[in-house]
């Protein structure tokens, strides 16, 4: 009997269309656009000039906060403008714009394939390494590493999880990592282990990508302390408080964090990045993303430059499809339709998704029939209708008493409302105004 | 005969009588004392209870005007100069008449001026569509067009334009209580003097993005040229971030601003119809922009 966690969740058609397909380098761009946000927290502030020119690797904009992150450049040429645009999130953000000029590296920076297993670095020298490189959660979260690395006081980290579950459906970047750097992800791993001194650590995977399983417990027996755990599909398996329940069966009271019960989560891309960072010196500018759809040419996975406009990977393919009625970056469950296509890449795009028209429409809204189905769904045991009605009537208090704080976002809710109702739409509206009430309450 | 009767009747009426006393001295105990005026100013007060006052009801107005000491600060917009004028006889303090207002939507940008390029199909309400992303246009500043504001309006003065997909005020009916300002996460609507004889001149766009960009995006944007406040007699027009602003307590209604925009950004409101001379040097500036 394969693990999983018990309360709620859902089966959606899986599509991994592009899961054979191996990684591909995007080409270099003409014009790049990096934005001064790729990361939950302070967006980062820029410390070169128009007319600056740069090289790959370089420093861009330094971290402006405690939770914030440095940003590399990605390419090398000179800065054309640092000004807002759209970016992947929909809303008017500060960018800097890069005029793509050949491809010359920082001479720190190792290029090579060769694996260096080796590391005499100690715990504090793998963080600030971490840290300098700017690594966040590639998982989509965006939350800075180093932080999750550095542990509170009074608090003491056991067991490591490694997220590779990609519970999302049409994604395959992780499934793609974990074949190809399969080794790379490993050290990766006991990179961050060293850094959270802890023996154990465990890399969760879905049934669903059995070659991936095969292929890391062959390699695993080389690396000690780790094990892979095979988990039976469920979406949000992903979610850090549903993979720490499947793994481990302990459950991240409300409000709380992982490490409260011992536990830090990291995705397999971050533990990529930060082997990439520690091993070889380089920072983070590059990432995995899937290009999918059912009606694209040729679903496949890229390594890309951040900063990449996304324009370019569509295109490479095979172009946008004619009867294409919504994009969204990242998965189809929890990810985000775009305002338009000529958006940069950035470090929480872990997918491109191209629907079809007939998928992408949604049915009409009809009323709640009070079926329960969103009730017993909800991996994280709210009440979705009530939190839509609440949120519909503006009864912010009553929300809050209903933790809606605590919703995070998978959306099952809504993909299994029979009457089509916008549950997540009321949710996110609820929780960015509690969220302001509760920080204005603390000030 | 029935002696029962009577002794019901007696012990009831000694109850009655020793409960009467009792109440009577825990009511003189707990007796709440209330300034009679409060009812009065609140019978005076509209009584809509719309909260454009700042308070969440009239009978709270009413409170705040019997314990203020002047009326500064406090005026209910719903009604006219009279009532406020009332109240402030009524309660000893000098009238200080504000002059009314209407709320007014800053955003030009119809189905014609500001193309779609992409649909929004998610729940109808602007304050989602604002959490989710910038607008179904190229304009990241403009309506959202799903009528939050309308849903606000708790007079009937607003409906929103199947044609334009914008917002109208019935002028009318609008008591400027600031209802729909508050509901509007794009803060499009503002209120604004009613103006003599109800003209009003502002600029109908709040488009902060650089000239060619906001340009691009909707015909009719304010691309911060400037020329407004250059030909502004009275310093009333202000150039912020890409953005003119015409400040209602300054402006004296000349009109030279509106002919001089090249987008057309700038609106008049109840004017009459303009002099030949006026209309031909209009004709000329749309033949310019055109051209360009």
């Amino acid at each position: 009997m394969l693990k999983t966690f018990k309360r709620g969740g859902v089966h959606p058609a899986e599509n991994k269309l592009s899961a054979s397909a191996p990684i591909i380098t995007a080409e270099l761009p003409k014009v790049a656009v990096v934005p001064l946000g790729q990361h939950i927290g302070a967006p980062a502030s820029p410390v070169v000039n128009k007319g600056d020119v740069v090289k790959v690797g370089q420093l861009l904009a330094q971290s402006s906060g405690f939770v914030s992150a440095n940003i590399h450049s990605p390419f090398s040429g000179t800065i054309a403008k640092i000004e807002e645009t759209i970016d992947i999130t929909g809303f008017s953000r500060p960018a800097i714009f890069i005029n793509v000029e050949g491809d010359d590296w920082l001479e720190t920076i190792d290029r090579t394939d060769i694996l260096l297993a080796e590391c005499n670095l100690s715990a504090t020298e793998i963080t600030s390494k971490v840290k300098e490189a700017g690594i966040v959660g590639l998982g989509g979260a965006t939350f800075p590493s180093h932080i999750k690395l550095s542990v509170p006081p009074g608090k003491m980290a056991q067991v490591l999880l490694i997220n590779g579950v990609e519970c999302e459906p049409y994604l395959t970047s992780d499934h793609r990592l974990m074949l190809e750097k399969g080794d790379e992800v490993l050290v990766g791993t006991q990179l961050l282990m060293k850094a959270l001194s802890v023996s154990k650590a465990f890399i969760g995977i879905e049934n669903n990508k059995p070659d991936a399983i095969q292929h890391l417990k062959i390699l695993a027996k080389n690396y000690i302390g780790v094990e892979i755990v095979p988990l039976k599909v469920k979406y949000p398996q992903g979610g850090e408080k549903q993979l720490i329940k499947a793994v481990l069966n302990r459950e991240v009271p409300s409000g709380a964090l992982p490490i409260d019960v011992g536990v830090v989560v990291h995705n397999v891309g971050t533990a990529f990045a930060v082997y990439e960072a520690v091993q070889k010196n380089k920072p983070l500018i590059e990432r995995i993303v899937t290009v999918t759809g059912k009606s694209v040419k040729n679903p496949s996975n890229f390594k890309v430059r951040i900063g990449t406009p996304a324009t370019q990977l569509v295109e490479a393919c095979g172009g946008v499809p004619e009867d294409t009625g919504k994009i969204v970056s990242g998965g189809p469950m929890m990810g985000k339709a775009l305002k338009s296509l000529d958006v940069p890449v950035s470090k929480g795009v872990s997918g491109i998704l191209l629907f079809n028209g007939k998928e992408a429409k949604r049915p009409i809204m009809e009323p709640c029939i009070r079926c329960g189905k969103c009730v017993s769904v909800c991996p994280m045991g709210l009440e979705p209708y009530l939190l839509m009605t609440f949120s519909e009537k503006q009864m912010w208090e009553s929300s809050e008493m209903s933790h809606t704080m605590d919703c995070m976002e998978c959306g099952s809710c809504m993909y299994t409302c029979p009457a089509n109702r916008p549950l997540l739409d009321y949710i996110r509206l609820s929780k960015s105004t509690v969220g302001q009430i509760i920080r204005t309450r603390k000030q | 005969m029935n002696m029962t009767i009577i002794y019901t009747i007696l012990s009831l009426s000694i109850l009655g009588g020793i409960s009467a006393v009792i109440l009577y001295f825990v009511a003189q105990q707990f007796k709440v004392v209330e300034d009679p005026r409060i009812g009065d100013v609140e019978s005076m007060l509209p009584g809509a209870n719309c909260g454009g006052c700042g308070f969440p009801g009239c009978r709270n107005m009413a409170e705040q005007l019997v314990k203020a000491e002047s009326m500064e600060g406090l005026n209910c917009p719903v009604s006219d100069a009279s009532v406020m004028t009332g109240i402030a006889t009524y309660l000893g303090f000098e009238a200080t008449i504000q002059e009314p207002k209407v709320a007014v939507a800053r955003c030009n940008g119809t189905c014609e001026h500001r193309p779609k390029i992409n649909t929004y199909d998610g729940a109808n309400s602007c304050v989602i569509a604002a959490v989710l992303y910038s607008g179904d246009t190229g304009c990241s500043f403009g309506c959202l067009g799903e009528g939050d504001c309308v849903v606000a309006c708790k007079f009937g003065a607003m409906y929103m334009d199947p044609l334009t997909g914008l917002p109208v005020i019935i002028e009318d009916k609008c008591v400027a209580c600031g209802a729909c300002v508050k509901a509007c996460p794009k803060h499009i609507i503002e209120l604004r003097n009613k103006g003599k004889n109800s003209r009003r001149i502002y600029v109908s766009c709040i488009n902060k993005d650089k000239g060619a960009v906001a340009k691009k995006a909707c015909a009719v944007a304010c691309i911060g040229c400037g020329k407004c406040v250059k030909v502004c007699p009275f310093e009333a027009i202000t150039l912020a971030n890409n953005l003119a602003y015409i400040d209602y307590n300054k402006c004296k209604l000349c009109r030279k601003c509106v002919v001089e925009c090249p987008t057309n950004s700038i609106h008049e409101i109840n004017f009459p119809p303009r002099k030949a001379a006026e209309a031909v040097m209009e004709n000329h500036n749309e033949n310019t922009i055109q051209t360009n």
